[in-house]
């Protein structure tokens, strides 16, 4: 342990620590803008700068570790002078439009402004008025708001390992961007939109839906139907000061009724479904000989990853479409029929924890004759911005529930929003298929945790089945080059785009670079995601009765010839760069 | 193949013997060499045509014992291209091809082309360059070579004592004496900072690691700065050998020079040195047969001024932007491709070989108490003699700009020295008697940089040179943090209204208050030192500033938004030339009457001021 003293005060950290964090640790907060934990700790911004006895000039505590006796001084005149003209010069090359801006609320610039107590910029000078990129239909990047932070960069690289952007230009003309400066719609951008988690201001948002729903909603003739992620109703609450981890389903739900949906359904069932069909389509090829290991389809930006960079190993993917496709494709076919409602007329809406399902709502495969399956996604933010628009004070809400005849959902559902989920859930209904028995076990903790690759053996009606799951296009890059070089050990493997799994997409609420150091988000979150699946009574998908009436009904079995009309797709290989 | 230790010391005795007479005009030989210059400068004036129509004439008129050799540059670039007779050391300058069959007829004669011979700045003919004023107050020992071996043979290398610094290091001392040998000197970093180049190698020496780097920073990229170029390809050897010495004192195998492409015959001669030493067994594995192995590969840069600041150099060398690091850590410790890496410049390493061979004591007689030895810098601007010098440390700037660099031409006055380049600071008249090194600069508010040094005449605006380097720094950065990146930018705006004439008294105050805080919170170098010119600037001639922003005045009628170009009625006798050089046609005026301007068509360029003999324009 290392002792120090900042500001007057002792304190004993570990070694290795930054002095950044031994500060915070004892209730001394130093701003940063940068920063941002393991991911982008390389002291740019110069937010954090501090004195240190002994040393010439200041020091950058997010990159200076802790020395035995080291005296920190972090609230000199100095230091506060040096730190407010570094402000200063950032607001003097932004656009200022706070109120209008997306992240109005919930800015880190906009935070330390008024800290500083900024009331006028002493720098006023040149800004350079950049295009908004808003070509795809997922994300949309205003240059004008950023910082040059490279918080989004270093994620884009070191967390998913695409690369997509990278500083472009030189000093006062820097700028985040792609390869020769193309539209992320045309680069190898997957549309994971975790750069819009590391982001602190309105450089990086997800392309805005709200205005698009309310109006089907105030359409008198369309039949709009909801349906919400299992990743939503455990962090839809952060955004009206709730904790981190709270379990809103049932106010989410009455505040969709209030809003004026015509019914709210679950894509917890969807989900049930998408394991319905994918545990069969595994032991179809388990036992008919087919390409393994099969591997899940449920991220599109995942998909989107693995069309772009593995066009040659599409054949792994499962053919299923994503619970939130198939949910809305049984929306407008079975559930049309069944109560009479005109498809033309249905509008589903998708609320996701995921800007990349905004993407995969327009894919060109995801419509059966002509209709789509989604007509729009919204993100878990912009959920919220629509409650707060409809003058709606979610805490306050009691608690409803999902409409019938499609809101019975299990816990395996429920569970698909963790990385592991879909995996713990296929082999719940896989595992009693292939055994053709009841089986007693049902949590699988081998797959759960924050881990990002993990994998189990499991021996299944007397075959050894190796199951991974991995999240975080880093760790799905490194599965896939397994299994391009033919070393893949694997029979069945989950993959997720983003890190953690939904939960952590990147429609979720933004954390401030502060909160994401001392709270384990992530952690919190999956941890609501897994008392739900507690909690159900009805903890495999197959027992779900909605199963049994959907291919009663409808689809006869799973993998039918209609099933597969409906419920599954097909990939293509795309160029990395359009 | 490799060669043995005494085969090398054969090629040294043999070959110095044969070059004897390149520094003793007493040689007894009857051999002549003509060396020419084929440094960056003579070469663009066209010496190799030279040396090739040299060739030819001696081939075609079948004379004896006359040899035409390349060499590095001789320092007085002004004088180019420049070819030297020796043994006898007669300097030819301004040479033209046309020159050279009389040249080749004089050798062979033993005589010597009168008209060619180069004149000091008193008009004084020289007859050897040892008369030359601009030769007797330098001390070459990083340029020792330059000018006298042909960089692209190694063998002339080794003759003057080439790689024995190596050997001596191999087979007679331990690591930690070679590292207590370059402290006892007390050689400080010659690329900008001063850091004691002999901590830094403790630093490496002591960092764990599997695989240690040399690094050779050749990234030159101040405006104007010549230095490191000259010595790479006058002298390329020098500084493989010293990377080498380097790698046994730190323990470490592998070494890369990185250059900017933009030195093509820096990086040519590199190549063949780096090709030479490897086939003479002087790079490689078991150099000299030891258990020491040492081998140097070249990156080449594409430019960017921010990768002579270290960890840019090595973010750049990995193949990534050229951007600074972070630090914590240093580079000593986590370096190039995350492994403990020792990085000196060029001009470092080419006294280390020396400092082995002569003893740090010898090394440490000459300079100052804290800076040893000498330093070479890159004189330009307003002075007769453009070009390269070296000069103990400790000499004074008069006698730099006067005595060495012959003073100011055009009978103008001296104003200030710029040394340090973008990152330095303007030095007034008053200061001309300061001892230059690296600390009597800082306390000045400048400082060594990598050496150049700029001498600018009463001509020069002193608001309008801030805004120069400004301009540069603002091109020049990279971008990572927000003092440099938007804060020179600022600070260039602010230095453009000034000059524009659009300042106001409070710009003075906002203005320092920026550059202070841009040297105290930027990242690298780059930014910590980019306020320099201005600040210096402001400190030295802040009356300048005040007449800018409060009479919108510009006495050195650089700043042209603010000159008010004028015809004196009483003086002009109405000859016309300035109507006949006026780019605008803004000059009326009947001949013998005086002449008028008419302001809103005159762009203020001040040809007419210039052209005009009675001094009856001012501006």
């Amino acid at each position: 342990m290392i002792n120090l003293t900042i500001d007057g005060k002792n304190v004993t950290v570990e070694e290795g620590t930054s002095v950044l964090e031994a500060a915070r640790s004892i209730g001394i907060d130093i701003p940063t803008l940068c920063f941002l934990k393991d991911i982008n700790e390389v002291g740019d911004c110069r937010m954090c700068i501090v004195e240190i006895e002994g040393r010439r000039g200041f020091s950058t505590s997010c990159i200076t570790k802790v020395e035995e006796g080291m005296v920190v001084k972090t609230n000199t005149k100095e230091v506060n002078e040096a730190r407010r003209t570094v402000l200063d010069l950032i607001l003097s090359n932004h656009h200022r439009d706070c109120l209008t801006c997306i992240r109005n609320g919930n800015c880190e610039l906009q935070t330390l402004a008024q800290k500083f107590n900024i009331q006028n910029v002493e720098y006023e000078g040149e800004k350079i008025d950049y295009p908004i990129d808003d070509k795809s239909p997922s994300i949309v990047r205003d240059s004008n708001k950023c910082i040059l932070c490279r918080r989004c960069v270093a994620t884009c690289k070191k967390v998913q390992n695409i690369g997509a952007i990278e500083t472009i230009g030189r000093g006062f003309t820097s700028k985040i961007s792609t390869i020769e400066d193309c539209s992320l719609a045309d680069s190898n951008c997957t549309f994971c939109g975790q750069c819009i988690e590391a982001c602190p201001t309105g450089a990086l948002h997800e392309k805005d839906n709200t205005e698009d729903v309310w109006k089907a909603i105030y359409d008198k003739d369309k039949y709009v139907v909801v349906q919400t992620a299992p990743a939503i109703r455990v962090a839809i609450g952060e955004e009206f000061g709730m904790p981190i981890g709270t379990n809103a389903t049932g106010k989410m739900v009455t505040a969709l009724k209030t809003m004026g949906f015509d019914k709210v359904f679950d894509t917890n069932t969807g989900a049930d479904l998408t394991i319905m069909e994918e545990a069969n389509e595994f032991i179809e090829r388990v036992t008919q000989g087919g390409v393994l290991p099969m591997i899940t389809s449920c991220s599109p930006g995942w998909i989107r990853f693995c069309e772009k960079n593995f066009p040659d190993q599409l054949s792994h993917l499962s053919s299923c479409k994503s619970p939130h496709q198939m949910f809305g494709a049984v929306l407008k076919s079975y559930y049309a029929e069944k109560f009479g409602i005109d498809r033309e007329k249905i509008v589903t809406v998708s609320v996701m924890p995921c800007i990349a399902k905004k993407y995969e709502c327009s894919r060109p495969e995801m419509e059966v004759d002509g209709v789509r399956d989604v007509d729009f996604v919204i993100t878990t933010r912009e959920l919220a911005r629509m409650i707060k628009q409809a003058n709606i004070d979610f805490v306050e809400l009691e608690d409803g529930k999902f409409d019938d005849p499609m809101g019975e959902a299990s816990g395996a559902g429920a569970i698909f929003g963790t990385t592991g989920g879909v995996m713990e859930a296929a082999v719940r209904t896989a595992v009693e298929t292939l055994e053709g028995k009841s089986v007693e076990q049902v949590e699988y903790k081998e797959v759960r945790g924050e881990k990002g690759i993990k994998e189990a053996n499991l021996t299944v009606a007397g075959k050894e089945i190796k199951i991974a799951v991995a999240s975080g296009l880093a760790n799905a890059r490194k599965i896939m080059e397994q299994i391009e070089k033919g070393e893949s050990p694997y029979h069945f493997i989950e993959i997720m785009a983003c890190p953690g799994g939904c939960i952590m997409g990147g429609g979720q609420p933004i954390k401030s670079s502060k909160t994401r150091m001392s709270v384990d988000v992530a952690g919190l979150r999956r941890a609501a995601i897994y008392s739900i699946d507690e909690a159900s009574v009805i903890r495999k998908s197959h027992e779900n009765p909605v199963m049994k009436m959907l291919y009663d009904e409808y689809f006869e079995k799973p993998g039918s010839h209609k099933a597969h009309k409906y419920l599954h797709t097909e990939y293509s290989g795309k160029p990395l760069y359009e | 193949m490799a060669k043995t230790r005494e085969e090398i010391d054969e090629i040294r005795v043999a070959k110095r013997k044969e070059l004897e007479l390149r520094t003793n005009k007493n040689a007894p030989t009857t051999e002549k060499h003509i060396l020419v210059c084929r440094g960056t400068g003579c070469t663009s004036s066209k010496s190799p045509k030279i040396i090739e129509e040299l060739r030819r004439i001696i081939e075609e008129k079948n004379i004896p014992n006359v040899r035409v050799i390349q060499t590095g540059c001789f320092g007085l670039c002004s004088k180019g291209p420049i070819v030297i007779v020796r043994p006898e050391d007669t300097f030819y300058s301004h040479v033209k091809i046309e020159d050279c069959e009389e040249i080749v007829d004089a050798v062979a004669a033993g005589t010597k082309v009168e008209r060619l011979l180069c004149k000091d700045v008193d008009g004084k003919t020289v007859e050897s360059l040892d008369e030359l004023n601009f030769y007797k107050k330098q001390k070459r020992i990083a340029l020792q070579n330059c000018g006298v071996i042909d960089p692209e043979n190694i063998e002339e290398y080794i003759a003057f004592d080439g790689y024995k610094a190596l050997e001596k290091v191999l087979f007679s001392m331990s690591q930690d004496d070679v590292i207590s040998e370059i402290e006892k000197s007390g050689l400080r970093g010659r690329g900008g900072g001063g850091f004691p180049t002999a901590t830094k190698w403790k630093f490496v020496k002591a960092a764990q690691g599997d695989i240690k780097y040399v690094v050779c920073n050749a990234d030159e990229g101040d405006p104007g700065a010549f230095m490191d170029r000259s010595i790479l390809e006058g002298d390329p050897n020098g500084v493989i050998e010293s990377m080498a010495i380097a790698g046994y004192a730190v323990g470490a195998s592998h070494g890369v020079i990185y250059v900017r492409a933009e030195y093509p015959i820096a990086v040519h001669r590199l190549r063949i040195a780096i090709k030479q030493a490897e086939e003479y067994g002087l790079l490689g594995n078991n150099i000299f047969g030891t258990d020491f192995s040492f081998d140097i590969e070249i990156r080449l840069g594409a430019g960017a001024f921010v990768c002579g600041e270290e960890t840019a150099l090595l973010e750049s060398t990995e193949g990534r932007r050229g951007q600074p690091r972070g630090k914590p850590p240093f580079p000593a410790n986590v370096g190039l491709f995350q492994k403990p890496t020792l990085i000196n410049n060029v001009e470092t390493y080419a006294n280390v070989s020396k400092i082995i061979l002569n003893g740090s004591d010898w090394f440490a007689s000459i300079g100052t108490e804290k800076s040893k030895g000498t330093k070479v810098f890159a004189l330009g601007g307003n002075v007769v003699n453009v070009g390269l010098v070296e000069v103990p440390m400790g000499t004074t700037l008069r006698e730099i700009v006067f005595d060495i660099g012959g003073g100011i031409p055009n009978g103008r006055e001296f104003k200030a020295a710029q040394t340090g380049g973008p990152s330095g600071g303007c030095i007034p008249a008053e200061h001309l008697d300061i001892p230059v090194d690296y600390d009597t600069l800082l306390s000045i508010g400048s400082m060594m940089g990598s050496g150049g040094l700029i001498v600018m005449d009463n001509t020069k605006c002193m608001v309008d040179i801030a805004k120069f380097y400004l301009d540069f720094t603002v091109s020049e950065s990279c971008g990572k943090c927000n003092p440099c990146r938007i804060g020179t930018k600022r600070m260039h705006e602010i230095l453009t209204r000034i000059c524009e004439g659009k300042g106001t008294p409070e710009d003075i105050p906002k203005l320092e208050k920026l550059a202070k805080q841009i040297k105290a919170s930027s990242v690298c170098g780059l930014g910590q030192t980019a306020p320099n010119p201005v600040l210096s600037t402001m400190n030295f001639f802040k009356d300048e500033y005040l007449e800018h922003c409060t009479e919108h005045k510009c006495r050195a009628g650089a700043c042209k938004a603010m000159a008010n170009i004028q015809i004196d009625p009483e003086k002009c006798k109405g000859c016309g030339l300035c109507k006949r050089n006026c780019p605008v046609n803004a000059i009326t005026g009947e001949v013998k009457q005086p002449h008028h301007i008419d302001p809103n068509i005159c762009i203020k360029c001040g040809t007419c001021a210039d052209k005009c003999p009675f001094h009856a324009i001012s501006k």
